[in-house]
Parts: structure tokens; sequence; C-alpha cells
């Protein structure tokens, strides 16, 4: 199997395409072949810019009526593949709906998924993945077996995106069968919450605390710091699980990836969970009690002390310099 | 109101993990435990239990060796009985083999609703719940961080990106929860007595109508090529804080120009 056609599925934030679906595209781009965009929504709004990113079709699967996507699109590419549409791989964004819409494709067209990927080369007659285990510290290489297309996918920052010089690209509806009890699943609200300051994953700076903090309410030394920063606030799962703070903070395999310039870990241990969401930031900083801590052994400063000592003086520092 | 939990009992997440040399599979030989990504679903289905007033919680979880300590653990918690698919013939299998034969044993529970975690915390695909949604034709909702149900409905909080949504739908419904969407109890001494008498009900591939080669590595399309240690990240400069290690952050912030 050679690379002939690619499947990319462009999911969006807001009004705009998720960066994401666009490093997907820019990878899909690169590895050679047709590159084809599904989306679901307004597909004219975003044609031109899926379009300089390499796609030279973008299949509409239309308005969701307030229906989850997973189901829909999961069936509609579903009868396309069935239709002898088949592409050769299926490039998914590791987020909420892209986890759903890859799951329920795999059962429609029995085949599995690759998830967790951060890596995608081709190398013999197909495609190999790449998926950082056991906090990153292995980096494990799979591929599909049999014949079908082949589901990846593909976690956050894994590439770079970057634009090409594609025209816009042909929007082309793509027909959702009946859905049955599957589609039954309906959005009666959206609800958007404010957050001050860039988002987590997009941030420069990122300042995460962790269980070493003590309490839910010195959690606020870490929103004090981002700020200082221009940064984000981020959150191991530990804190995330005693209810701390949201999960919508959380850094780590089961939370977001980052890849900030720095990265402050203050009061985490490094957690192999933890570790996988930010050991690729450019810089990373630690405060932790414990000496044998694993963070330090990714720090490029580590600062072996009490993190009820040091942020308050770190704030101040930096308060005064403002 | 009838409520499955998939459950996943896994290696102690403390201890380092492994893969097998031969299969790179996860190593699951030593004692396993309930994945505590398990523990907020169990809750939450005992609490919806609890507020519809009648009906029960079952387990259902796929694990070697007719594994159950997890299992008792969700059990001491409150769950009513469980089942258990143990098969030689599962080892090495992927995610839709396992969303196939979870959803096999699913069918005998006839539940009206069906809970997992959003992923294990070992092997963390993060598909299989939904996996298992399409396997019975059933609608689900992923990423729950706020569920109840009411005359048939289930009404959910689910995460995205920039917020959450508020999503419904009729039951019969798969949904998987987030981590801190309930605070699971601590099984109680009385719980844990109890749980040793409670029902689990042990199953191979063959009593599911599954054929053996549709699952575990027979079944598999997926292998691994190969495993080797990531590139390794310098560590840096570790320095004991003697009161002046907020001056050694400022330093470096600004050698690197964030400040």
């Amino acid at each position: 199997m050679t690379v002939n056609k690619i499947w990319v599925i462009v999911d969006r934030q807001g009004d705009k395409i998720a960066p994401l679906s666009l490093e997907l595209l820019t990878k899909a781009r690169s590895l050679g072949g047709t590159v084809e965009g599904v989306t679901w929504g307004d597909a004219d709004a975003i044609a031109a810019e899926v379009g300089s990113y390499g796609a030279t079709t973008l299949h509409n699967v239309g308005d969701l009526a307030g229906g989850l996507p997973g189901p829909a699109v999961a069936a509609a590419l579903a009868a396309a593949i069935g239709a002898g549409n088949a592409p050769d791989a299926i490039l998914v964004p590791h987020n909420y709906d892209g986890r759903d819409i890859a799951a329920r494709l795999s059962v429609k067209i029995d085949r599995p998924v690759l998830t967790n990927v951060v890596g995608l080369e081709e190398a013999g007659d197909g495609l190999v993945t790449e998926h950082a285990i056991f906090g990153g510290t292995e980096v494990l290489k799979a591929r599909f077996t049999g014949e079908g297309p082949g589901i990846y996918v593909v976690r956050t920052k894994s590439f770079a995106a970057e634009a090409g010089d594609g025209g816009p690209a042909t929007v082309s509806a793509l027909e959702v069968p009946d859905l049955g009890a599957t589609g039954g699943a309906k959005i009666t609200d959206r609800h958007v919450e404010e957050s001050e300051g860039p988002k987590l994953d997009e941030a420069p700076v990122v300042v995460s605390g962790g269980r070493g903090l003590g309490e839910a309410d010195k959690y606020s030394m870490i929103e004090d710091l981002a700020k200082l920063l221009k940064g984000a606030a981020g959150a191991s799962r530990a804190i995330v699980d005693a209810g701390w703070v949201p999960y919508s903070h959380q850094v780590g395999q089961t939370g977001k990836t980052v890849k900030p310039t720095v990265y402050i870990a203050a009061g985490i241990s490094g957690a192999t969970q933890h570790m996988v969401g930010m050991k690729n930031s450019k810089n990373i900083v630690a405060i932790n009690k414990d000496q044998e801590a694993p963070i330090f052994s990714i720090a490029d400063l580590g600062i072996v002390g009490d993190v009820h000592k040091v942020l308050p003086k770190l704030i101040e520092a930096l308060k005064a310099r403002s | 109101m009838n409520v499955v939990v998939c459950v996943k009992q896994i290696p102690d997440p403390a201890n380092p993990g492994k893969l097998t040399s031969e299969t790179h599979t996860i190593v699951r030989d030593g004692k396993l435990i309930l994945d505590d990504s398990d523990a907020y679903g169990v809750e939450m289905a005992l609490q919806l239990v609890d507020a519809a007033g009648g009906g029960e919680v079952t387990l259902v979880s796929m694990a070697p060796h007719s594994e159950t300590s997890g299992l008792r653990t969700a059990l001491a918690m409150g769950a009513a009985k469980a089942i258990l698919v143990s098969d030689d013939a599962l080892a090495g299998s992927d995610a839709l083999s396992t969303a196939k034969v979870l959803a096999a044993a699913i069918k005998r529970a006839e539940p009206d609703l069906v809970i997992a975690a959003t992923e294990s915390t070992d092997g963390y695909t993060g598909t299989t719940p939904v996996q298992v949604a399409e396997v019975l034709g059933w609608p689900s909702i992923s990423f729950a961080k706020k569920v109840a149900v009411a005359d048939g409905t289930v009404k959910v909080d689910r995460q995205t990106e920039t917020g959450y949504d508020s999503v419904e739908v009729s039951l019969p419904a798969l949904v998987t929860v987030t981590a801190g969407v309930v605070e699971p109890r601590y099984p109680s001494f009385k719980g844990i007595m109890a749980a040793k008498g409670k029902p689990v009900e042990e199953l191979k591939v063959t009593d599911l109508g599954l054929e053996p080669g549709q699952v575990g590595a027979a079944g598999a399309r997926q292998e691994v090529v190969s495993v080797e240690p990531a590139e390794a990240r310098k560590a840096g400069e570790i320095v004991v804080d003697e009161g002046d290690g907020y001056e050694k952050i400022v330093a470096f912030l600004e050698q690197i120009k964030v400040i």
C-alpha cells in the first residue's frame, strides 16, 4: 500500500479551523498523494483555508441539526468507503469529537484505530506511527496490517502547521445514511467559559501546579504567576481528580499536550501521565520539595524547595519588575 | 434503572510499566487493581441507581487469569455483581476486539445505561467505550462532567474545548465520564466483607458467541514495529533553595527572554 489518498477530519474551534486539523493537513500534504478534508456545518466558510493547506476537496457532512459529530461523520465516511472511495489513511484530531468519529468509524468499517499518534512517516509500503509511551521515555512504532484504510488519531502539536499555496478546496456534499438510535444525542445548549489570557495549548508560558500545593486555595499562586508571565495556568491530573481545578486545565496524557517556550512545574512530582504532555516544552523549570522527583530529570532548571516559599517570592519579584 | 459500568483492572500505575519483549503488550502478570479512572464511573452509577429508586449496578470487565481483585474493589463500593470475560484467546486484543467482547457481555446484563471512563490509565487508547456503543447500535455521549437521568432521558454536561455543551439522549445510551465527575466513596469494611460473596460470572469468548480467531492477537490488525528509548532530555541545573531559589528562576526567565 502506498499512500495515494488521505482524508483529514477538519474540526473547528469557534468559527476557525482547529489548529490541530491544520497540523494534520500540513502533515498529510507532506506525505504526498491527494489530500481531502472532511468537515460539517458551514464548509464554504473554510474551503479557501483548507485548500491553502493542501486539500483539493472538502467533503461536507452538512448541518448536524444539533447532533454530535461522531455518529453522522462516521456513518457518512463509512458509506463513502463502502461505495468504493476509500482513502489509504484517515487522520483524525485527538480531541473530544475526533475520538468519537474514529471509534464509530472503526466499528463501521471493521478496522482498528491507532490513537495517541505523535509521529507519522511513510515506510516501505505504508505508514508507520510513533507513540510516546511510559511518560515519553520510550517510543513505540506501529502500523496497520491487512486491507482497508488506517484510522490515525493524532495528538496536538505533533506536527507544525504551515499553509501552502493551494487554491480553494472544492466543497462536495457527503450523504449521511439513516443513523437510527446512534444519532439520538442532541445538544440543547452551549456554554462558553470565559477564560482570561492565552489558551493552555497555545500559550508561550505555562505555569502548572500539582499536589505539592497542599490545598485547593493555593492554586491562586499558579494563576497569579501565569498572569504575570502572560501565560496560561495548568494542572496535574492529581489536583484535577481532587476537584481543585477543572479538567480543562489538565496537562498530560489524559489532558492537554503543551509545548510552550517555558513550562514551570510547581509541586508536580512528574508522574509519567503528566510528563508525556509537557516534556517537549522548549524550557522546563521545576520546583519540588523532593530532590528525587522524576520531574527534575527533564528540568533545565530545578529548584529543590518548598513551593509555598519559592512562589510568593517569585511573584513579588516579578510584580516589582512590572 | 440498571447500569453497567465497564471497568478495567490494570497494573498499579505507581510501578513503572513494562512491555513483553515478544509481543510488545503491557505486562499484566502481577496483581491488578481497579483503574482509578473507573472509580468515578462506579460512583456515578451507584448515585444514579440510588436517585432512580431501584435497579442495580453490574460491572463488566475483561482481564487475564480470571483476575478479580479490581472487581472486588468496585463490588465493595456497592456494585451488585460482575461479569468477567477471561480467556487466553483474548491476549493481545486491540481496542476494537475488546469493544466487541465488552458489548457482547453487556448485552447479557440488559442495562438501561452503560458508563465507562473516557480512557484507561494504562493503555489510554480512548476509543473502546464509543466503539462499544457503536457495536450495540446505541447513542453515546463522551466526556461527561455532569450526568443526571430523569424520565428515561440522560442529560449530560459534555466537556468542550471552550466550556461545555448540554447534551441529552433517550435511554439506552452509553456515557463516558471524566475524572472528578463525582467523588468516589471509599469501600467500607462492611462493603469489603459483602463484596467477597457477590456473584462474579466468568465467561469465555465462545460463551459470547464470538470466534476466538476474531479477537486477541489472532484478530488484531495492527502490529508493533519497534520499541526504542526516546531521545533523553538532558537534565539541567538542580539547586537547593536557600531562600534565593526565586532569583535563579528570574535569571533563567531573563536568559530565555521570557521577561
